[in-house]
């Protein structure tokens, strides 16, 4: 019965806890509300970097509970977990920010914050899951916590996403459960560990490992976004502005990221994996989502639909970093991870802004914003600039590793994937930038809440300038200790052994 | 050695329901008190016996000392003890949910109808909850008939509590299928005595041969038990029967009285029939689950009240436990198949009285229970919806439920004998049991003015809902042990090679 033993424990239920609590609440207990809200996420942080600290010192934090004989949940942090942790973890307290600020006065605030807490309880589950079962079962408690969000509005349109995410998800959660137990009476309890615990099992069952490959990559695909599987994504933008920060961000689509991730690296081993020849595929499923999303997002004029299609293209760069067999694009794709999140988000909070207070939904709609709202402008500018890969922000590093690692394995056809990619990413960015920056506003704007002048709240505005500080930062000092790049440099040096 | 190791208490947990329904017959005002008292002695009882169990190994015991063959026996071994668990886990939430349900003011439309479900309820309830402790306990096929008969005949007579037209067709609907059930299984009963001169099943184990005799017993008390078990395709008579009673009867008959007749199933067929069982047999039933899962869940879909779509639930959820037969055909993974469909049963038990209750709260507070109309009230009361989200997601077997564990080891249990069939028929009945649940759920997320209830629902009856809807789901965490007593006095033929 020590801290060692509970830390993480008490990190799961830190935000489980809270919003339990808050379902609870009255609607009309707003202080309360917040307080509890911005406590759960600030404790769940300080948590975690405790746990960070302890990592780094080497201590083992490892919790277990038997849910049969010979089957664990377990538990476990490690550098990998660490990583996704601490993204969710920081990014869940400026989101909780921006959502109280934004949702102030509305209806149903309590289910909102209650869902939204539990919601990243799970992903923080997500990542601290020790072996497939675990992250299963969180994997799934996030489909179940992020539908209410979804179809927070409760209009026709809302519902409808929602029910089109629960068809994706929920079938996508039955293919994984399926290769799961496929893989479990294969080869009995296996546990995450960087460099695979499937070398063994792989001489045996060569052709039962690619099947169960393949489950586990269309499973995960579905929240990862990977086309064809994509299709829930743009239409679940009817949530909130918040919920599709975290969704895009942090909870859904990272989660199924990062799962391929795991299954790649911690489950079967990247040597193992490219032994059975299952990496190809996947980096040419990823490959053409990167084209298509970027595609896709050039012809749409909703913002919040062309940032979703980005989504799905800027979310593949981290499959295709795992797929594509290197250290150097290894490096690239578990950055981009972090780096990808933090700055979708600030898009995100941005769009929310621009939609709250002048009622900007459009693309068209934009010009001459830089003037109104120069702060929230130059936010989004950063970021864009980020995805675009213009350096010296955070997007430029990923892009250049997996660049120099499609290089360095000889894959140039990834390299001009790349290439493609950041010149259709300018080409739907740059517009935008140009329109907001240098156009004349004619019009009057569509529904103007701040009453001629200013930016938005001030709960609405911190969020984005603390993550574009972000975006820059792990940009200019990627070489700097704990930068994502360096923890990153740390994970992909255990993986391949060196 | 202390009272509570030695006491008997597998006798405790028949004797105590059976004078608690006389002294509820007697003392009416009282009756509420002493049927909550009952369970919880019940759960007390459960407590001792199963330590027993666990200590010791399974249990015999002769009532009065006389033994084999003129005395009755009662015998305990890790599924009896899980089936009591079960009944009296359920039995105390029913109880205490029922206490206020039946004298709530405006619980019922007419006065004389509900002080007469009152009066009815609690020693009709305790008969019944004596005859499912006896059967849990029975030691020989012909005191399973016993009490299966009056386990029958107190739950037709609850079905009919209602009072109402409807109920009173459905319940005398389901009074036909009982007694038919019952005769079929005595039939069965008499050939095998005629037979081999014996009804003990311990004694009948190992005299049963295959042959004709042996078939027939076995096709007779089989089919009276499928009806009886609302097995498709002759579920017929379930859904207005469980529809139509009151909250706390649907609840009853849905998760405990159908588990009966699977229970003595299973028995059966894994101790008695063992030689006789052939694999198409096994298909076959495993085949009627198939066709439970598809058509239940079909029907559940197309619904238009609550009830009856919770009722059709039902239909289908039993489906899965006849995947069991073909399941464990396979010796190396027929320990999972038998543990999955036990504890299938306890997680069923558990959502399914959570989701009728929550349902009946629904209801009580809409005034009625048709799903399209039902935006408002669902809004209004946010514990049960909550109540019946959290049994949906058991019953769908979304982790980390008690309905996943029991998915997760029927899908090992395909899966590891390569039977991708029924894994698959598995999944897509999960999925269709999201579909089905997610009709009611949505209502709860529209955008509508929030509606007053037409009559409250008093705080108890929202909480017992939840309090097992969350059992339901807790109870996927807490399978080890379970699964682990299930070991003890499994029948021998489930001792598959390298899984002991």
């Amino acid at each position: 019965m020590n801290l060692d033993h509970w830390l993480l424990v008490f990190i799961l239920l830190s935000s489980f806890v809270t919003g339990l609590i808050i379902f609870f609440l009255k609607e009309e207990a707003h202080r309360l509300r917040t307080l509890l809200n911005l406590f759960g996420a600030l404790l769940k942080v300080i948590l975690v970097g405790v746990m960070i600290a302890g990592v780094q010192a080497n201590h083992v934090y490892e919790s277990r509970l038997e849910l049969l004989p010979g089957l664990d949940l377990v538990l476990r942090a490690d550098a990998m977990s660490a990583l996704f942790a601490t993204l969710s973890s920081v990014l869940w307290l400026v989101t909780t920010l921006y959502a109280v600020g934004y949702l102030e006065g509305e209806p149903h605030r309590s289910r909102f914050f209650g869902f939204f807490s539990i919601c990243v309880s799970a992903t923080t589950g997500v990542a601290l899951a020790g072996n497939l079962i675990t992250f299963l079962i969180f994997y799934e408690l996030l489909t179940l916590s992020t539908y209410p969000l979804v179809v927070h509005r409760g209009t026709e349109k809302s519902l409808q996403a929602g029910r089109t995410y629960l068809i994706y998800t929920l079938s996508g959660g039955a293919l994984l459960l399926l290769a799961t137990v496929w893989l479990h009476t294969l080869a009995g309890p296996v546990e995450f560990s960087l460099g695979g615990a499937l070398a063994q099992v792989a001489t045996q069952h060569r052709s039962e490992l690619i099947a169960i490959f393949a489950l586990l990559i269309t499973g995960l695909g579905v929240k990862a976004a990977l086309f064809p599987l994509h299709g829930w994504l743009p239409q679940a933008m009817v949530a909130p502005a918040p919920v599709s920060a975290l969704l895009h961000a942090v909870a859904v689509v990272k989660a199924g990221a990062f799962g391929i991730v795991r299954v790649v690296y911690d489950l079967y081993g990247v040597y193992t994996a490219e032994a059975l020849g299952v990496l190809a595929p996947l980096a040419g499923v990823a490959a053409f989502t990167i084209i298509y999303g970027s595609v896709r997002a050039l012809f749409q004029d909703d913002l919040k639909r062309r940032l979703a299609f980005s989504t799905v293209s800027q979310v593949s760069y981290i499959a295709l970093g795992t797929a594509l067999f290197g250290y150097l694009s290894t490096i690239g794709g578990l950055t981009h991870l972090v780096h990808q999140g933090i700055m979708k988000i600030t898009l995100f909070f941005c769009a929310g802004i621009f939609a709250h207070t002048l009622g900007v939904h459009k693309v068209s709609e934009m010009a001459g914003l830089g003037l109104r709202m120069p702060w929230s402008m130059a936010a989004f500018t950063i970021a864009a600039l980020g995805m675009i890969g213009v350096p010296p922000f955070a997007g430029f590093i990923s892009k250049w590793y997996i660049g120099l690692g499609a290089v360095g394995s000889g894959s140039y056809w990834a390299v001009a994937i790349l290439a493609a990619s950041s010149a259709l990413n300018a080409a739907y960015f740059l517009p935008i930038l140009h329109a907001a920056w240098f156009k004349k506003r004619q019009d009057p704007w569509p529904a103007d809440h701040a009453h001629g002048a200013g930016e938005g709240h001030w709960m609405l505005l911190a969020p984005p300038l603390v993550t574009a500080a972000l975006v820059v930062a792990a940009g200019v000092l990627a070489n700097a200790p704990f930068s994502p790049l360096e923890w990153v440099r740390y994970i992909t040096e255990i993986e391949y052994g060196k | 050695m202390t009272l509570w190791d030695t006491a008997p208490w597998l006798l405790w947990s028949i004797v105590l329901p059976l004078s608690a329904g006389i002294l509820t017959f007697l003392f009416r005002r009282a009756a509420p008190w002493i049927g909550i008292a009952t369970t919880l002695g019940s759960v007390v009882s459960v407590a001792g016996l199963a330590a027993q169990v666990v200590h010791s190994g399974p249990l015999r015991y002769s009532v009065g000392g006389w033994g084999v063959p003129l005395g009755i026996d009662l015998r305990a071994d890790g599924l009896s003890v899980l089936m009591l668990v079960m009944s009296a886990v359920i039995g105390v939430a029913v109880s205490v949910y029922a206490a206020r349900y039946f004298s709530d003011a405006d619980a019922t439309d007419e006065r004389a109808v509900q002080a007469h479900q009152r009066a009815y309820f609690w020693p009709l309830w305790m008969f019944l909850l004596a005859g499912l402790n006896g059967l849990f306990l029975a030691a020989d096929i012909f005191h399973l008939y016993v009490t299966l008969e009056l386990l029958g005949f107190a739950a037709v007579s609850l079905a009919a509590l209602a009072g109402k037209r409807a109920a009173v067709v459905a319940a005398m609907r389901y009074l036909l299928v009982s007694l038919s059930g019952s005769l079929f299984f005595l039939f069965g009963v008499a050939i095998l005595y005629a037979a081999y001169a014996t009804v003990d099943l311990t004694a009948l184990a190992g005299k049963v041969q295959p042959g004709p005799l042996a078939w027939s017993a076995l096709a007779l008390m089989a089919s009276g038990l499928l009806i009886k078990g609302a097995v498709f395709p002759l579920h017929f008579w379930l859904p207005p029967a469980h529809a139509n009673a009151p909250t706390p009867v649907s609840a009853l008959l849905s998760a405990l009285v159908v588990k009966a007749s699977f229970y003595i199933l299973l028995r059966l067929w894994f101790e008695l029939f063992g030689a006789v069982v052939t694999p198409a047999t096994a298909t076959f039933l495993g085949l009627l689950g198939a066709g439970a899962i598809l058509w239940g869940s079909a029907q559940a879909l197309h619904q238009p009240r609550l009830k009856l779509l919770v009722a059709y639930s039902t239909v289908a959820q039993l489906g899965y436990l006849m995947l069991v037969f073909p399941l464990a055909q396979n010796a190396g993974s027929a320990l999972t198949a038998w543990s999955a469909c036990v504890y299938f049963v306890l997680a069923h038990a558990c959502a399914k009285t959570a989701m009728f209750l929550a349902a009946g709260n629904i209801a009580h507070a809409a005034g009625h229970d048709r799903i399209a109309d039902l935006d408002g009230i669902t809004q209004a009361l946010p514990l049960s919806v909550a109540a019946f989200a959290l049994a949906g997601i058991s019953l769908i077997g979304l982790p980390p439920s008690g309905g996943f564990i029991a998915k997760w080891m029927l899908l090992q249990a395909a899966i590891g004998s390569g039977k991708w069939g029924w894994a698959t028929l598995i999944l897509v009945g999960s999925l269709l049991a999201a579909a089905y649940v997610m009709r009611v759920l949505w209502h709860a997320f529209t955008q509508v003015e929030v509606a007053r209830p037409l009559h409250r629902v008093p705080r108890t009856m929202e909480w017992s809902a939840l309090a097992l809807s969350l059992l339901a789901v807790l109870l996927g965490l807490m399978a080890a042990r379970p699964v682990e007593l299930l070991r003890s006095g499994a029948p021998v033929s489930m001792h598959a090679p390298g899984q002991t």
